[in-house]
């Protein structure tokens, strides 16, 4: 049976860890700081994915943003998803490079559909993943792009079919009402989906308890749930977080959180192998 | 020496840093010469069998990698689009000819239901097919490994089948093995420890 994923989003702007509200950012610490007082190595291990979003304001820099990439997730074996202005062929390579083995697209999936359809083309759909930032605005969720500063127009259903239809082989899909909250999902945000887009979906913003986590993964179509705030799962709360969602019958994957047991099992060395 | 093929398909980097973990330091080539003195390979692979395919032409590898596996000696391990091209055919994006070192075919995985979504992502529960009790260290009961893929393997002969999943009604294999020849459909680089000890099982077999 397939499993239900746990996520963590990790913003970055600048080598600093971010958290943000409704889209306003904040740094809060590098990241050297973030795994010495936060146990980021503990985080990654206990997730099945990771999501790294460049967030930077201005000056982004897709060279600078692989190589924090790179030092990040050296010893982590899970997949990882980076993105943050990506656009074109030569930035998937930069961060696939640095380790990523997914793409984030958002900006480019309503300015530069072609762009992303090259994307999807070079390292297949499954490598695409597209970010849509949306807002209730009267009755309907409307798609911004550049960082939510930018409102498109477009529904989200009118964006989330363009990204399929452009190659996107997953949705992140992001409420910019309920970002940072702490009030859980914007349930009826995934629930407005309309029916014919099949690729899995990741919901995203808002969770501050487990049971958000919980109410986000018990929907058919999510089989994703993220979340991007450190603070409300310190000291072992997403390995916490797991035990929760089984003990709610969602089905979690298993595995032993101990890498250092495998690390010393005694070296594999090159030179020994025959 | 373990070397890694490097053909330009998807993320050799996280391959190299889990054997890296696991004490092992591989050489990424598409050198023929470095590859014929390799004590093991791993092909690896992220993308589409046809791109696969036709990168391994594009660099020369398709007959130097034929007669590496004819002589039978080396082991070697594809991953992902690397197990699905150890297959005779493909599908994806038409026909296309596989190595065909695995007696299979590879295809678009066809859901008995209208709710499983593909690409099939996320961990699900590889279980291991009787027959293959040196594996059960490395895959214990039921196994959940990382899967991204919309295509699977039909191998002809059952015993090449080693490991399996459920998945939209449908049993998929995703592991595979025959004589020195190692496939798996699951990311084990990416599958946290349960990956890694896969990886190191083929390691030190």
């Amino acid at each position: 049976m397939l499993k239900k994923r746990l996520i963590f989003t990790l913003l970055h702007a600048n080598g600093e860890y971010m958290l943000s509200r409704n889209f306003r950012v904040q740094a809060v610490g590098d990241l050297q700081w973030l795994r010495e007082n936060y146990d980021f190595d503990a985080i990654a291990q206990s997730v099945d994915e990771l999501v790294i979003l460049d967030v930077s304001r201005d000056g982004r820099d897709i060279a600078v943003f692989a190589d924090t990439l790179r030092k990040l997730v050296s010893n982590y074996f899970l997949p990882i998803a980076a993105g943050g202005g990506v656009n074109t062929l030569d930035d998937g390579f930069r961060l696939l490079g640095a380790g990523a083995d997914k793409l984030v697209v958002n900006t480019a999936l309503v300015e530069n559909p072609e762009g992303v359809r090259q994307l999807a083309s070079s390292f297949g759909n499954q490598c695409v993943v597209a970010s849509i930032d949306c807002r209730r605005m009267g009755g309907e969720y409307k798609v911004f792009t550049h960082n939510g500063q930018k409102d498109t127009g477009l529904t989200v259903n009118e964006v989330a079919r363009r990204a399929v239809e452009s190659g996107a082989g997953e949705i992140y899909l992001t409420s910019m009402d309920q970002d940072g909250t702490g009030f859980g999902y914007d349930l009826e945000l995934a629930a407005s989906l309309d029916g014919t887009i099949q690729v899995p979906i990741i919901l995203s913003g808002g969770v501050g308890r487990y049971k958000h986590l919980c109410e986000g993964l018990a929907l058919d179509n999510v089989t994703g749930a993220s979340t991007a705030n450190i603070y409300n799962f310190i000291v072992g709360g997403l390995k916490k977080a797991r035990a929760h969602i089984s003990a709610e019958g969602i089905p979690m994957a298993k595995w032993d959180y101990n890498l250092i047991a495998l690390k010393n099992a005694g070296a594999v060395k090159t030179g020994n192998l025959s | 020496m373990l070397a890694i093929v490097d053909y330009r398909m998807g993320n050799i980097q996280s391959l190299c840093n889990a054997l890296s973990f696991l004490g092992c330091e591989a050489v990424v080539t598409r050198d023929l010469d470095t590859l014929n003195k390799a004590d093991k390979i791993i092909l690896p692979g992220v993308g589409a069998f046809d791109a696969a395919m036709s990168n391994l032409d594009r660099f020369g590898l398709r007959g130097g990698l034929n007669k590496i596996a004819a002589r039978g000696q080396t082991p070697i391990f594809g991953i992902c689009v690397g197990m699905q091209i150890l297959a005779l055919s493909g599908t994806e994006n038409g026909f296309c000819r596989g190595l065909g070192w695995i007696d299979a075919s590879v295809e678009k995985i066809t859901p008995k239901d209208s709710v499983t979504r593909i690409p099939h992502v996320g961990f699900n529960e590889v279980t291991l097919r009787p027959g293959n009790a040196d594996l059960e260290d490395a895959i214990p009961g039921s196994t959940d490994l990382y899967f991204v893929h919309s295509y699977h393997m039909v191998c002809r002969h059952p015993t090449d089948v080693v490991a399996t999943v459920e998945y939209g009604g449908e049993t998929l294999t995703v592991m595979v093995r025959r004589n020195n020849l190692w496939g798996a459909q699951f990311h084990p680089e990416k599958s946290q420890s349960n990956g890694l000890k896969i990886l190191r099982k083929f390691l030190v077999s």
